[in-house]
């Protein structure tokens, strides 16, 4: 259990997604200027990188990695080259699965985050959580928490940004600065926050 | 309809995928730490950028609007998977180094952005260009983000000392901020405010202003 819990708190802090990783950049710089629809989009993230972390681990380990394909009586095939078109389409028919599902039985939250749904297939960090489980060769129940903890720390940090943007919107920030410049330098000011969990040894 | 060079030499300074579209800032600040990365990463997007655009857009009119997503995807992950073979063949450590990156550059914005935005409606002759010329935009600021960071953060440049360290007996004490993944963000951030002093029409509108002579009771 304990062994959980660091995985979990390690992703969330440590090597948090968007801040140390810096993957999901584009939406994260894009949809963070209000601090509802961050949180809309974070919640979805979560939902999202729950499941297809765990379910390209299954992928991964029953059908591509070298040797995987043994139940089937083929041993010796290894298909890990098909890895990347096998964890998009994996991420690509989630989404559009989890989609149709909320739109019929949890209305509700599809409506919070219908517009953000499709937006996900393309955010990387999605991706790179599939890729770093690979590369990290985790169990099932491993990536499960992996998963989670990789999508509270996304939303954690795009909040937090979110609400620093809503201040910052006030300031008189200089001309060429203002934007997208000013956000790209507080972002590297929480990033460096987030550094300072970096001593943090689980 | 945009001339060939237009569409080739327009996103490097003028509509810079990086500094204003907003496109692929994930791998931009991950892999410049060090400039052989860099490159080799910058020549992966060219390719793979320009290839997708060619081969989305010969396919565009057969491909039906609502599965274009997938097509599209398809078409740049098979590519990936062939820069990704080809790198671990022939330059092992660094596809090492760039880990999961080149993988995500599937999700690269750049790719997949441009081959909606542009391919889907141009020829393939075009678009080949326009999808050179975003992925040399990119590269353009991944490579001044690597010029900075790793002389000043290593005091080397492709791995050659340019900068005597003091660790070595030289006279430049390194900045380690610089090795750190927040500094990429300083510098594209200050890398911004440069091309926006120099081209005034990308300044940002302000949401807010402060009006003149309030005094602090009134604008309570």
């Amino acid at each position: 259990m304990e062994h959980y819990l660091g995985i979990f708190i390690r992703t969330v802090f440590i090597e948090n997604m968007a801040l140390t990783f810096f993957l999901g950049m584009c939406t994260f710089i894009a949809i963070s200027k209000k601090i509802s629809t961050a949180i809309g989009l974070g919640v979805a993230v979560i939902v999202v990188l729950g499941i297809t972390v765990p379910v390209n681990n299954l992928i991964y380990n029953y059908l591509l990695r070298e040797g995987a394909l043994a139940w089937a009586g083929l041993p010796d095939v290894d298909l890990s080259f098909l890895g990347y078109l096998s964890y998009i389409g994996v991420i690509a028919a989630m989404v559009q699965i989890l989609e149709m599902f909320l739109d019929r039985f949890v209305p509700f939250l599809y409506n919070a985050l219908g517009v953000f749904l499709p937006l996900i297939t393309v955010n990387c960090a999605i991706l790179g959580a599939s890729l770093f489980m690979v590369e990290q060769d985790q169990t099932f129940a491993e990536s499960v928490v992996f998963g989670l903890g990789a999508g509270v720390g996304w939303a954690l940090a795009i909040a937090v940004l979110a609400g620093v943007r809503e201040k910052l919107k006030y300031s008189d920030v200089p001309e060429g600065l203002r934007g997208l410049g000013i956000t790209f330098i507080s972002v590297g000011l929480i990033s460096l926050c987030f550094m300072s969990f970096g001593g943090i040894d689980i | 309809m945009p001339t060939p060079k237009e569409v080739l030499v327009d996103p490097i300074f003028d509509n810079n995928p990086i500094a204003l579209q907003v496109l692929g800032v994930c791998s931009a600040l991950a892999v410049t730490v060090n400039m052989s990365t860099t490159l080799v990463m910058c020549v992966a997007v060219i390719f793979v950028t320009t290839m997708s655009n060619v081969a989305v857009s010969i396919v565009r009119n057969q491909v039906p609007t609502n599965i274009r997503i997938i097509v599209q995807m398809t078409i740049i992950a098979s590519l990936v998977i062939v820069v990704d073979q080809v790198l671990q063949a022939v330059a092992y450590d660094i596809s090492k180094s760039l880990s999961v990156f080149v993988g995500l550059i599937i999700t690269n914005c750049i790719v997949m952005g441009r081959a909606e935005a542009f391919a889907m409606q141009n020829g393939p002759y075009l678009s080949a260009l326009d999808g050179f010329g975003n992925a040399l935009g990119y590269s353009v600021i991944l490579i001044g983000v690597a010029l900075v960071r790793e002389p000043l953060g290593n005091g080397t440049l492709l791995g050659f000392e340019i900068l005597p360290r003091v660790t070595d007996g030289g006279w430049y004490y390194t900045n380690g901020l610089l090795l750190l993944s927040p500094s990429a963000f300083f510098i594209i951030g200050l890398f911004i405010w440069a091309i926006r002093s120099w081209k005034t029409d990308q300044v940002e509108e302000v949401e807010y202003e402060i009006a003149a002579n309030v005094q602090y009771t009134e604008a309570m």
